[in-house]
């Protein structure tokens, strides 16, 4: 359970039985599409708005896992999911749809491991068979409430992010065939007074460092346990001044293979992204897809997934307020 | 400005925007530069040419044929606006789609495509103004201040 300061060991080893991503047609043109379930080929999936395409593809992605685990929206007990729009609207009406109990979130990006840890723990707990963790974000509906109108000319500068359209889901069971979730550490809020909203990645590294240094400490393991270990969506700019970070405080991250998942989504040649990726969904489908893919085919053994968040809202960056950034990382491995 | 936010930051926070400012790469470039140069070139020759040609075939004086101009140019950028073409050429053009005519007229029509899934009157009526709304208001002050300034300084004004 606790272990040191603010990381759960999970000494039941809830599995991951199912996943799910279904992702857009931008997201279709990377280098990872053959590891997506669905990939669709246009933005809307036959709605007539971003917010309920958003909110299509979460229920999309989430009745599909739980489908892949051969079980009913009865058999999972509680369903903990969360998004970047305003009120958390795709997640909740996501559940409305699926009527399971439902507890919503809201970490910004870092929603999709906050979400799979709260499931790890209820489950590793006995206080549930089944859950269900799903995360979803939308390009165009972010740009719509974040920044400018989606067809507005403006010029992004080299260090924004482009957010993954898509959804990915997880159900998490005490029995199954991993892989298996062993542990987690839960992130505080860091603030380094970074206030330009078109540099997150800059926002949330010393989230991120601060969470994997906790989770080492914490666990008393050095980063060479793992295989690999990826942060969400700090992309270029953010995973350079966290490896920055890393150096300075001494942590031997050379022991593994250190990634982002916001640099994996998109071809930077073909694909003009700026620093990367970003979203709930950057994470959550690369993890879901391609990183549990990578699993099964035993590249990996064990990774840590760090999904970072910036905690803004679009009136906080105009009151001048800075961009506090949050992590939470999720450890997730092949055997028992 | 810049001092005063620093003050607020505490040693340690300095010390990382530091370190972050290091690894942001540039937005300053000189290819941006010549980008927005030559196609903002284009535009005013593009509304050179309509101009011309509204003189020319129309039998417009150059002072009458500049309001058509505009409405052609205004035309274009909504048409590229809503085939979803303004914003990717905006991207590689920066202030060269943006200073001209047809970057405010992308601001209203892109406005107005957004918030149309949101109801006539309380969306697109409510925020067609959303991003094109500062250019009026602080358009219209500065014009405000301009004309007291002609008032001021012009001396036929004044003598009249």
């Amino acid at each position: 359970m606790l272990k040191g300061h603010q990381s759960w060991v999970f000494e039941n080893k809830p599995s991951i039985v199912s996943v799910a991503t279904t992702v857009g047609p931008f997201e279709g043109q990377g280098p990872l599409a053959d590891d997506f379930d669905i990939v669709h080929s246009e933005l809307y999936l036959g709605q007539d708005s971003w917010e309920k395409a958003e909110k299509a593809f979460l229920e999309e992605a989430a009745k599909m896992a739980i489908q892949h685990a051969g079980l009913t929206e009865g058999q999972i007990q509680f369903h903990f999911g969360g998004d970047l729009m305003n009120q958390i609207v795709s997640s909740s009406f996501a559940a409305r749809t699926l009527t399971i109990p439902y507890l919503g979130l809201f970490g910004a990006c870092s929603t999709s491991m906050e979400s799979l840890a709260l499931a790890a723990y209820v489950v590793n707990s006995g206080g549930a068979k089944h859950t269900l963790a799903a995360t979803c974000s939308h390009n165009a509906s972010v740009e719509k409430q974040f920044r400018y109108p989606t067809e507005y000319g403006s010029q992004k500068p080299p260090t924004a992010q482009f957010t993954v359209t898509g959804a990915g889901a997880a159900v998490v069971g005490q029995e199954g065939n991993g892989p298996y979730i062993t542990s987690a550490t839960i992130g505080r809020v860091v603030d380094m007074g970074i206030t330009d909203p078109f540099n997150m990645g800059a926002a949330m590294a010393p989230a991120a460092v601060d969470t994997i240094e906790a989770h080492f400490r914490d666990l008393q393991i050095e980063p060479g346990y793992y295989d690999l270990i990826v942060t969400g969506d700090l992309s270029k700019v953010g995973y350079e001044i966290a490896c920055d970070l890393f150096k300075k405080h001494n942590v031997p991250m050379e022991q593994t293979t250190y990634s982002d998942c916001g640099m994996m989504i998109y071809d930077y040649k073909t694909q003009n992204v700026q620093a990367g990726a970003s979203g709930c969904a950057c994470s959550a489908v690369v993890t879901y897809g391609h990183l549990l893919n990578r699993m099964r085919r035993g590249e990996l053994n064990r990774i840590l997934v760090v999904a970072t968040g910036a905690l803004l809202s679009p009136l906080t960056y105009q009151q001048n307020e800075s961009i506090p950034g949050i992590a939470h990382a999720v450890s997730i491995e092949r055997e028992k | 400005m810049v001092s005063k936010k620093k003050k607020k930051l505490t040693p340690v926070m300095q010390e990382y925007q530091t370190l972050a400012k290091n690894r942001e790469p540039s937005k300053f470039a000189f290819n941006k530069l010549c980008r927005a140069f030559l196609v903002g070139g284009i535009i005013c020759l593009l509304g050179q040419i309509i101009q011309q040609l509204f003189i020319s075939l129309g039998g417009f004086s150059v002072k009458e044929a500049g309001s058509p101009t505009v409405g052609v140019l205004v035309l274009i950028s909504v048409i590229l606006t809503s085939l979803g073409v303004y914003d990717k050429i905006a991207q590689w053009a920066g202030a060269g789609t943006a200073v001209p005519v047809t970057g405010f007229a992308n601001a209203m029509a892109s406005a107005a495509i957004e918030y149309r899934r949101d109801g006539i009157v309380l969306g697109m009526g409510g925020s067609i103004f959303k991003v094109a709304g500062p250019v009026i208001v602080f358009g219209t002050v500065a014009a405000f201040a301009v004309g007291i300034a002609y008032v001021i300084f012009d001396p036929n004004i004044v003598g009249g």
